[in-house]
């Protein structure tokens, strides 16, 4: 249904739309004009808004304190690592839940959710003790798998809405073409999801990279990602504002380029189930 | 080869039985067609000869051969959808090749076959569009290519032309006949629409919530109805039946007259039934009276397109002797 909007109405929208966004955007833009500052213009009073002396030592500094290059690929390795173990998981999962469901399915689905509702912190002992036994502490791979594990609930949701609306005639069809289960996933079910596949994807690197409760109090100087990163520079041993926005803006920074690039697929993610 | 033997097959979901007891024997090369009401078991039990339903009792088998444990794709049978379910990520070649490819053919043999089967069913200017640019009917020929290209031991049809309009569907329904008849596999067909399966089969199942009312072929089930239901299912317009005193003058229960049998008189006539018509149905070749009967209720008649009764006429109808047809307390034919 078509409503009439007026002209001023239009303005005033997106006047208020862009106050919004603005106010939303200022902290993260207040971050990336102090990491051009010197630590002393980073704490002036009165602040300046654009900095005085452009400065890039900053970076310099926190590239020779910690090794961004190294946090920057653990990042890489962690999210991208567990983000695809759990589409190897759970596209089999979903594809059972949504084409073969049993009387169970819509419990294990709020059973699975339900995991989330939890707070981390009430598991953090069997955890940490486990990993400890499993020497997966500080490793890689260790932190992968409790990522995989984070994420899979949000992972099979999401792709579990998504088959839903694949018409399951067309799996019947390909098993009457003589496809077997494998290609059956791989060649029809697959293809028809990309979409929204992808926007899973997207999602789940995005939660993994910004996930800090598990990678800092699992991880120290080895397998640290940019979350450790970052909140190593946010230590007691005093404050450098500048360092610690340089920082910030470093570890940001790709997850920020790679959202804006995929800003279609990630609506799309969010909104899953909305609208069909 | 394509014999398709059904041997007590039962089917229930859950607490709800949708098939009781089905024995059923269908010989290779046989178009037959599983006609009944929706909600009757027609599809379901062709999901069961495909495979896609387990069965819960019974025995289904293919050529002899015992397949009521095998997967779909074990079968060999191919099957068409109503939905025509084409995968829309697929260029109609690749749509029509894909059986193939599932069985590994060489690459060669697959183009040929494809090009073979887009010439037979016109669709060699389409090979390279997606499914979604297509029309209704060039989607079912598509899913049919698909079909026949594997040469199936049976073809299954699920209501294949109840999505597309009036003209095209009896266009399809020449084309599926004429593909019978050029290929002489074993096919099974189902439908709600009596006309279809009239139509198209050498022989035709009745079903009526799971059960088998009567098999056999079009004529006969017209001619010699097993009992009230298959009576009233088959033949267009419906049969017209009565109970009560005029059926018990012919020792029944009902009797049943077709709308066809019918002779027509304006002036009394002795034994027949008076009416005055409700409303007069024009086509042209044929005109279908609907007469209020007194006492009998609402009847259908069925005369020529140049007779010219109106609305509120008074008519005389008496159906002719030899075309009656007698039911017992039961429903079943006398």
């Amino acid at each position: 249904m078509a409503r009439n909007v007026s002209t001023q109405a239009k303005v005033g929208f997106t006047i208020g739309a862009w106050a919004i966004a603005l106010l939303l955007f200022s902290p993260i833009l207040w971050v990336i004009l102090t990491a051009f500052k010197t630590e002393a213009e980073a704490i002036a009073n009165p602040p300046t808004f654009l900095p005085e002396h452009f400065t890039l030592e900053n970076f310099g500094a926190v590239q020779d304190r910690s090794d961004y290059i190294k946090h920057v690929t653990n990042s890489i390795l962690v999210s991208v690592g567990s983000t695809l173990l759990g589409l190897i998981i759970g596209i089999p999962a979903a594809w059972s839940m949504a084409f073969a469901p049993s009387k169970k399915t819509k419990d294990i689905l709020m059973w699975m959710l339900s995991t989330k509702m939890m707070p981390a912190v009430g598991v953090l002992i069997p955890i940490y003790l486990i990993f400890r036994d499993l020497h997966l502490l500080d490793t890689v791979h260790g932190l992968t798998i409790i990522m995989t594990l984070i994420n899979l609930p949000i992972i099979i949701w999401m792709l579990y809405t998504y088959f839903k609306e694949i018409p399951v005639d067309i799996l019947e069809a390909a098993r009457m073409d003589g496809a077997e289960l494998w290609n059956e996933i791989t060649h029809v079910l697959v293809p028809m999801a990309v979409p929204g596949i992808a926007s899973t994807l997207l999602l789940n690197v995005i939660l993994a990279w910004n996930e800090a409760f598990w990678t800092i109090t699992l991880t120290s100087g080895r397998a640290g990602t940019l979350t450790a990163f970052i909140s190593s520079f946010s230590s007691p041993q005093g404050l450098f504002l500048a360092k610690l926005s340089a920082a910030s803006l470093l570890a940001i920074a790709p997850i920020l380029i790679l959202g804006w690039f995929s800003q279609k697929q990630l609506v799309r993610g969010l909104t899953f189930g909305a609208v069909k | 080869m394509g014999s398709i033997a059904l041997d007590h097959v039962n089917k229930s979901f859950g607490d709800v039985q949708v098939i009781p007891d089905i024995t059923l024997d269908i010989k290779d090369g046989e178009f037959v067609v599983f006609v009944g009401p929706s909600g009757c078991g027609k599809s379901t039990l062709l999901r069961l000869i495909a495979g896609l339903e387990d069965t819960t009792s019974g025995h289904i088998l293919l050529d002899g051969q015992d397949m009521t444990k095998a997967p779909p794709a074990r079968r060999g049978l191919a099957m068409v959808f109503q939905s025509y379910a084409l995968y829309p990520h697929m260029t109609v070649r690749d749509n029509i090749a894909f059986p193939l490819k599932m069985a590994k053919m060489p690459k060669e043999q697959i183009d040929a076959k494809v090009e073979y089967a887009a010439r037979t069913l016109n669709l060699a200017s389409y090979l390279d569009r997606r499914p979604r640019a297509l029309s209704g009917g060039q989607r079912q020929r598509v899913a049919i290519g698909r079909a026949i290209v594997r040469e199936p031991k049976a073809f299954l049809f699920d209501e294949p032309l109840s999505n597309l309009d009036a003209a095209l569907r009896v266009n399809m329904r020449l084309e599926i006949t004429e593909l019978h008849q050029q290929l002489k596999t074993t096919m099974i067909y189902v439908t709600h629409d009596q006309v279809e399966a009239m139509t198209m089969a050498d022989r035709i199942v009745v079903l009526n919530a799971g059960n088998v009312e009567q098999f056999g072929s079009p004529l006969d089930l017209y001619n010699k109805p097993a009992n009230r239901f298959v009576a009233g299912f088959i033949g267009s317009p419906k049969m017209n039946f009565v109970d009560g005193a005029e059926a018990a003058k012919h020792q029944a229960h009902s009797i049943g007259v077709r709308p066809e049998h019918f002779t027509l008189s304006r002036t009394p006539t002795p034994g027949a039934w008076k009416g005055t018509v409700a409303v007069a149905e024009l086509l042209g070749s044929d005109t279908f009276l609907h007469v209020n009967v007194d006492s009998f209720g609402l009847f259908t008649v069925r005369t020529g397109g140049e007779d010219t009764y109106k609305h509120g006429d008074d008519v005389y109808l008496t159906p002719e002797p030899t075309r009656i047809y007698k039911f017992g307390p039961d429903g079943k034919a006398l």
